[in-house]
């Protein structure tokens, strides 16, 4: 690719009018979006607002309907991926490209493999990708296998992969969402390296810290279309979300003093062993009283999902109790734990939280199917379930054609709001919510912190799991955190700070075992 | 009872040939993510040609070779069938297994009047063996060459772990799926070839008599590797070779000739262990946009 000094008002990609078509929907509407050589520039927009089909149409998975895309001030039509590579342009996509049981550098390599007569060259791939990864600053092993690695290093390798394309512009498709806070700071790091050695970035994304802490520019998508391109020095974390959502968005979240009544929960002692033996959960115990937060702060991967899912009957404590006012509830069947009021708003709303086959109304009942509202002993009270899943649809703003409608046509966040609405619409007096605004966007998120937090005045209890240290001590009353399947360090949320978690949460720090257990289950005088 | 001797060593191996070119076959396809239970409908194919055109023609060599063209012939409907048009691998590979039984039998009903055709002549054995055998042995070499040392054998494997990977780095998938079940036709179809002309000296309906599945077995021993679904069919060829060697008193007969088919069910149920297949066995590739 030629790489003239260029004067900065003349950009490297220049994408004008672009409009893109689906069944239904228009993706893109004469959006116009360009980036200057050398920058790292968000593209920041709600989910569906059409960034992804955006950057899919400039790497060549989508062909446009309309428009016209300049590169180095030349018209061109870039028909499919391989010729979006040959203008140096990579693609990083949020769902790795990567073949598991390959090595690293056959991944790498892959579709461009050095070989001689056919013959692969896996000297030469190992030193090529040696010296690519140090450039950049990282240390990699080509030999590994991708299946063993992290999410974080197969990031790296598919950053390589475009980078061994010779890519001088690279596009990132959420490349935070699956990373860990320090995954995320190496990130950076990267980004800002290949930024020193010239390269273009382009990283789609919806969180804002990220943009603020990262882009030189930003350009915000709503419902297909561009909304504006801001310098970032020139802008303001609220009114990129007011520009995201199209209306004035709160990003603090409002918290009263609730009351604290009496316990709901006492989990003590819990212990969850894996087939190997280890202890995934390790001697955990708390307690959390009508009105509270209980927040569980942790890197994804140590034992909270583990402990959320036997809480909730679809794991079992090796040891343990759970006591839920009086009854005992340990290792209970998921439907035993509901009938006593215990909602849940899993981790992963496709693979635990929704069968996206089902209606809306089928899924807004799931769980519950069997209660008495829904179900007379034979027969399904569809009525019911209808009426009442409307009645949700209305109130919890989910966006649906109609209550029929598949699950799975709707978005990522009315996915999440139609789980929450199940939940929350069950009058549970506990709520178990992990991760419960993951991949959702600024809208969605406001309104389920909302509705977290009404319930909570309501006097019902929390227990949250997230890995967003901003939501966990703004919703959270107490916070715990779990680093090995064990609770490591008890906090009051308003005199915690993100740095005291984060350094917490890499284990590099840890409170006395016994101290940590008393306020876990809360037996220290109730905070004034 | 002496059945560790040179001639039951013999015999294992003439009766693992077929089985693990049919194993292998089923590597090639699986390594890029066709199920291809059609093996056994090609072996019969194979047989049926090759005995056809070894006496048409007097040329057992011409016989093999045309075995081997049948098999590719019957894994490109299955190509067409279940990478071009989608269909489900196990029902179009079904459906070409109930073809060549009923095919073969009717032609040769209509070529010969009889469903058992002799061979009339078979290749010169070299240090008297089949050279069909060495050949074999060969294969396996430049298989396991070919799929894990190549450009193209990389992209093979590829495309039977992650297709969408594959096809974001400018690869045809489908090409690397018709190459794959390609393969597996043109090895299946020599196995079947060998199997009349070179082993029984005959054709006769249903001749293949489960080889093709106890290959997939094959290979699933083997835990899809080339050595190890060679391992396996040796092991499947020397339970074959035993059923004609011992005879055990007040047992009959067909029990131990049921012995194949008890080990391969055996395998499959316990033996295994943690073999994973390729993650796209039995995928359909959609591309987006």
């Amino acid at each position: 690719m030629a790489r003239d000094n260029q004067i900065d008002t003349d950009p490297l990609i220049r994408m004008e009018g672009i409009n893109k078509r689906f069944p239904g929907v228009l993706a893109n509407d004469s959006v116009d979006f360009s980036v200057q050589e050398g920058e790292i520039h968000a593209l920041v927009g709600e989910n569906g607002a059409g960034k992804t089909t955006l950057m899919k149409v400039l790497y060549g998975i989508y062909s446009k309907d309309e428009g016209q895309i300049y590169f180095d001030d030349k018209p061109l039509e870039i028909k499919d991926p391989k010729a979006a590579n040959e203008l140096g342009i990579g693609m990083v996509h949020q769902h790795f490209m990567l073949v598991p049981p390959l090595s690293v550098a056959d991944n790498i390599t892959l579709g461009r493999e050095i070989a001689k007569y056919g013959v692969l060259d896996r000297e030469e791939a190992k030193e090529r990708i040696l010296e690519l990864s140090s450039d950049i600053g990282f240390e990699i092993d080509p030999e590994a296998r991708v299946e063993d690695l992290s999410v974080g290093v197969r990031q790296r390798i598919e950053i390589l992969k475009v980078l061994f394309r010779e890519a001088e512009v690279l596009i990132l498709d959420e490349p935070t969402a699956v990373l860990t806070p320090q995954e995320v700071e190496s990130l950076y790091e990267i980004l800002n390296n290949l930024q020193e050695q010239g390269k273009t970035i382009i990283f789609i994304t919806h969180k804002l810290n990220e943009v603020m802490d990262l882009a030189d520019r930003v350009t915000v998508m709503r419902e297909g279309k561009d909304v504006g391109t801001k310098e970032v020095q020139e802008t303001s974390k609220n009114e990129l979300a007011n520009m995201m959502v199209g209306r004035e968005v709160l990003l603090r979240v409002e918290k009263e003093e609730a009351e604290k009544g009496e316990e709901l929960i006492r989990a003590e002692n819990l212990t969850l062993k894996n087939d190997e033996g280890a202890n995934i959960v390790d001697d955990i115990s708390f307690s959390i009283r009508e009105g509270e937060v209980f927040g569980i702060a942790g890197v994804q991967g140590n034992g909270q999902t583990e402990l959320i899912e036997a809480l909730t009957g679809i794991n079992e404590f090796s040891s343990g109790t759970v006591e839920v006012q009086n009854s005992d509830l340990t290792n209970a069947d998921g439907q035993v734990i509901r009938e006593e009021g215990i909602g849940h708003i899993p981790e992963d709303r496709l693979d635990r939280g929704m069968i996206t086959d089902f209606t809306v109304t089928e899924n807004f009942v799931l769980g519950y199917h069997t209660f008495e509202r829904y179900s007379s002993r034979i027969f399904m009270k569809l009525r019911d379930m209808d009426e009442h899943a409307k009645k949700a649809v209305e109130e919890f703003d989910i966006k649906t054609p109609s209550t029929k409608t598949l699950a799975e046509s709707l978005s990522g966040g009315n996915q999440q709001k139609l789980i929450v609405a199940r939940e929350l619409s069950q009058q549970p007096k506990l709520l178990i919510a992990a991760q419960p605004t993951r991949g959702i966007d600024v809208g969605a998120i406001e309104f389920v912190h909302e509705r977290l937090m009404k319930e909570r005045a309501r006097g019902k209890g929390l227990l949250l799991v997230s890995s967003e240290l901003d939501e966990i001590i703004s919703l959270s009353d107490r916070i715990a955190v779990i680093y090995e399947g064990e609770f490591i360090g008890m906090f009051d949320a308003n005199e915690t700070s993100k740095e005291e978690l984060g350094v917490y949460m890499t284990g590099s720090e840890r409170q006395d075992k016994e101290e940590v257990r008393r306020k876990a289950l809360d037996k220290v005088s109730p905070r004034e | 009872m002496d059945i560790f001797t040179i001639s039951t060593l013999l015999a294992t191996i003439r009766m693992a040939v077929p089985i693990s070119l049919a194993a292998l076959g089923g590597l090639f396809s699986e390594s890029t993510g066709v199920i291809n239970i059609a093996l056994e409908g090609i072996i019969l194919m194979g047989a049926f040609a090759g005995t056809i055109i070894t006496n048409a023609t007097g040329s057992p060599l011409l016989g093999i070779l045309m075995a081997v063209v049948a098999g590719i012939g019957m894994a490109l409907i299955h190509a067409i069938a279940s990478v071009t048009f989608k269909a489900n691998h196990i029902i179009s590979g079904v459906a070409l297994n109930l073809f060549a039984t009923g095919v073969t039998f009717f032609l040769a009903l209509v070529l010969t009047g009889g469903s058992q055709i002799s061979v009339e002549s078979t290749l010169p054995k070299f240090l008297g063996i089949s050279p069909v055998i060495y050949v074999t042995v060969a294969i396996f070499f430049l298989s396991g060459f070919f799929l894990y040392r190549t450009r193209l054998g990389l992209r093979l494997r590829a495309t039977g772990e992650h297709m969408a990977a594959v096809d974001s780095v400018g690869i045809s998938v489908t090409k690397m799926r018709y190459l794959g079940v390609l393969i597996s036709g043109a090895l299946a179809g020599l196995g079947g070839g060998f199997l009349a002309i070179e082993q029984a000296n005959f054709f006769t309906k249903g001749m293949s008599a489960g080889r093709g599945y106890i290959g997939l077995a094959s290979m699933i021993f083997g835990k899809w590797t080339p050595w190890g679904a060679a391992g396996a069919a040796s092991l499947f060829g020397f339970s074959q070779a035993l059923q004609f060697r011992i005879s055990i008193p007040f047992v009959p007969d067909e029990f131990l000739q049921m012995l194949p088919y008890l080990i391969t069910i055996a395998v499959l149920v316990g033996a295994v262990g943690r073999a994973t297949p390729p993650a796209e066995d039995g995928n359909h590739f959609i591309k987006e946009g």
